[in-house]
């Protein structure tokens, strides 16, 4: 009963329109090690397989520390396909597949290099 | 002063994981703990009672680990349904224990708040205090109590630090718990309300804990070496080669000391015993049955040892995700990863091990592919066979042909594992796949009284479980085997007139097309004990006596009787049958119902019957008759 969505059936979604000028958000699926930065938004996005109905991924990432204005930075990268991530989230380590961190946008525009 | 009850007041421990809510269990009942199952899952309960200072008893229930009361797994399930009083067989608690990890104390405050709504007594317990006080983690104790609206104690479990204070405090809840629960008013959160509840815990957060002057900067370090793409790898594969030789090696003087022994047993025993199916029963039904599961417990504790030592530590987290992706393809999950490497020891510990995996289907799939893994009980009839009909010369100049035939059939062992999870997934669970998101935690010193007693826990759910269930197959193939007896004046050997003969016999038209002869079908009965029993079984159907160490005489009799065709056909059944009793036990334990080991069954058997039947042809073809 569960559909297979399509990826190219998914809705655009541009957080960059609802942002005032000057802020750069970037999704944690395509994020590199080192990124650093706060979460802007978590939101219901499908992980592009119609695996897991997207409201409920948005809930398990709520309940793991994924919630805006958390503080974020890519820690590791996996050695196949740089997947899996683990991720600094606040004072804990997450891990997570980038699939699953397609719904997960970090605001990067405050982050100086170090 | 209460009214008398007649059943002790009982209280729950629920947690995040990795909160040493275990440790605090132990701290909390000793050794007076129960390891059962829940009714009807496969979760497991563990229950323990403690005796308060004015000597009353509380039940203590320790659940599995959780996030969230919004149960995304089986174990989470029992979680909910615990503290909700919706568990079949199991009455409400009178209060929950919450317990914290001090140093980590974001996603539990969000819990606390959910978990106040369930209408139970709770106290918070601030586990892992000294860590906290180490860092410098300075926490406002009483704001923080007065915020969530709990009374909170701070404890040390793995040093029984703060123990006494939290019964105390468990003693008050329980006394009042009677007239204090509420009824339940929780609700599965949304998404909203759990931003909410996030936003209020951010809140109590601030106002009552102060950042640590000296936060743990270790776990950092050693993320930046053990999760390093190569680095890590390399660490990996040495602390699997490690274990993987451990269990071997350790084991296996162990092992053969215990079927020394039994056999000893047996042999002493069927001395003084009269010949005649009571002494055949004693001797080779329960003795043999008896040792043939206690020869397993070495390996298990073993396994046990390496994966709850790596578990408490916190590398087992970082084991899954440098798995991820490689177990990802064959989709299954990175924590698969150590149950199938056990596997190629033996099946059991490591369908034991996939406790590890937390999603039921994960765990599924992993427990069907485990039995496809090359266990050490092939090798002797992979040696057997190989010898007897795989000329000793050299190919390529330098490659063993035995030892490239032994490679590939690890090899087809492998890849048919990973290829039949492939087909689970897309046939099965039909694209489901669960999201990996996981806490890396911080890393912390195993508690050596916490790994020797969760080992030996180990050891104990495998004499009382799976062990009942295999000894009671292991007597039922020794009937098969042994009953009825040959007539007098009988010619050829006695097996032949048994059950387990009639069977072989009755096979024989199904197993022919495959190059089985009634000498090889008749062995695979007694062969379901256990694989290496095989070779037994051959010599006994061959009537060259000895047993095992019968492989010398053995194999130059079998490469005169059997065609290589047929010896190819058996090594390819040998790579996919069932032919273990045990296997099938366990799996019947673990899983707790009978779907699951006869699917394996069914599954396995039919893989080595295409298998052996295109090996035979091929061979044929190939003039290999």
């Amino acid at each position: 009963m569960a559909t297979i969505p399509l990826n190219a059936l998914l809705p655009v979604t541009d957080p960059l329109s609802a942002k005032p000028s000057g802020t750069r958000l970037v999704r944690l699926s395509e994020a590199t090690r080192g990124l650093a930065g706060l979460v802007a938004r978590v939101g219901a996005e499908d992980d592009g397989h119609g695996a897991i109905d997207p409201a409920e991924l948005e809930r398990r990432l709520l309940e793991m520390g994924f919630v805006e204005g958390a503080k974020i930075r890519l820690l590791h990268e996996g050695f196949i396909g740089r997947d899996p991530i683990a991720v600094q989230l606040d004072d804990m380590r997450i891990a997570l597949r980038r699939r699953e961190a397609r719904g997960v946008w970090i605001d990067v525009s405050d982050e100086t290099p170090a | 002063m209460t009214d008398a009850i007649a059943a002790p007041p009982r209280i729950a421990l629920v947690g995040n994981p990795n909160s040493g809510k275990t440790a605090l269990f132990n701290a909390l009942t000793g050794s007076r703990q129960k390891v059962a199952n829940y009714a009807g899952v496969t979760v497991e309960r563990k229950e323990g009672s403690l005796t308060t200072p004015t000597g009353e008893r509380i039940v203590v229930l320790d659940l599995p680990g959780t996030y969230s009361l919004r149960a995304r797994s089986p174990d989470e399930e029992v979680t909910r349904d615990a503290v909700l009083g919706r568990l079949a067989g199991e009455t409400r608690p009178d209060a929950i224990v919450c317990v914290a990890d001090a140093t980590n104390l974001r996603l539990v405050l969000r819990l606390v708040i959910e978990l106040t709504q369930v209408g139970l007594p709770i106290v918070l317990a601030l586990n892992m205090y000294d860590i906290a006080q180490r860092q410098g983690l300075d926490i406002d104790i009483d704001k923080l109590s007065a915020e969530l609206g709990v009374p909170i104690v701070t404890t040390v479990a793995t040093r029984r630090r703060g123990i006494s204070d939290l019964i105390e405090q468990v003693e008050t809840l329980t006394r009042t718990g009677q007239h204090a629960a509420a009824a339940s008013a929780w609700s599965e959160p949304s998404a909203g309300e759990l931003r909410g509840a996030h936003r209020r815990a951010e809140m109590i957060l601030k106002a009552c804990v102060k950042p640590p002057v000296r936060p743990d900067t270790w776990t950092g370090k050693l993320d930046n070496v053990l999760l390093h793409p190569v680095a890590g790898i390399l660490i990996l594969l040495a602390i699997l080669f490690f274990m993987f030789q451990a269990v071997f090696t350790w084991a296996t003087p162990v092992m053969d000391q215990i079927s020394a022994g039994f056999a000893l047993l047996g042999q002493g025993v069927g001395h003084v015993l009269p010949e005649g199916v009571l002494r055949s029963l004693i001797v080779n039904g329960v003795i043999a049955g008896v040792g043939s599961v206690i020869v397993f417990l070495p390996q298990i504790m073993i396994l046990f040892f390496f994966i709850i030592l790596l578990e408490d530590f916190g590398y087992m987290a970082r084991a899954a995700f440098l798995m991820d992706r490689i177990m990802g393809g064959a989709g299954l999950h990175g924590r698969a990863f150590i149950p199938l490497l056990s596997s190629f020891a033996c099946a059991i510990p490591g369908i034991m091990a996939t406790r590890v995996i937390d999603h039921k289907r994960d765990r599924l799939t992993t427990i069907l592919v485990a039995p496809l893994m090359t266990c050490s009980a092939r090798i002797p009839v992979y040696t057997l066979i190989i010898g007897a009909f795989i000329p000793h010369r050299t190919v390529w100049g330098w490659v063993s042909l035995q030892g490239l035939v032994m490679f590939g059939l690890y090899g087809a062992g492998i890849v048919s594992a990973l290829l039949v999870a492939v087909v689970i997934r897309k046939v099965f669970w039909r694209g489901a796949s669960e999201p990996f998101i996981m806490e890396l935690p911080a890393y912390k010193i195993p508690d050596p009284k916490n790994v020797a007693r969760s080992v030996m826990q180990r050891g104990m759910i495998f004499l009382q479980r799976a062990g009942t269930i295999i000894l009671s197959m292991m007597i039922l193939i020794w009937f098969l085997s042994s009953v009825p007896g040959a007539p007098a004046g009988a010619v050829g050997p006695a097996i032949n007139y048994s059950f387990a003969g009639m069977i072989g016999h009755a096979l024989l038209p199904v197993l022919s097309p495959i190059g089985f002869s009634w000498q090889m079908a008749v062995a695979l009965i007694p062969g379901m004990a256990a694989r290496e029993v095989a070779v037994g079984a051959l010599a006994t159907v061959y009537s060259v006596g000895g047993g095992e160490s019968a492989a010398g005489v053995l194999g130059p009799m079998l490469s005169q009787h059997w065609s290589i065709a047929s010896a190819l056909a058996f090594l390819a059944w040998y790579v996919f049958a069932p032919q273990c009793a045990s296997t099938l036990g366990v799996v019947k334990r673990e899983t707790n119902s009978w779907l699951w080991p006869s699917l394996m069954f069914a599954y396995m058997i039919t893989l080595a019957y295409i298998a052996a039947f295109i090996v035979y042809h091929l061979a044929l073809a190939l003039g290999g008759g």
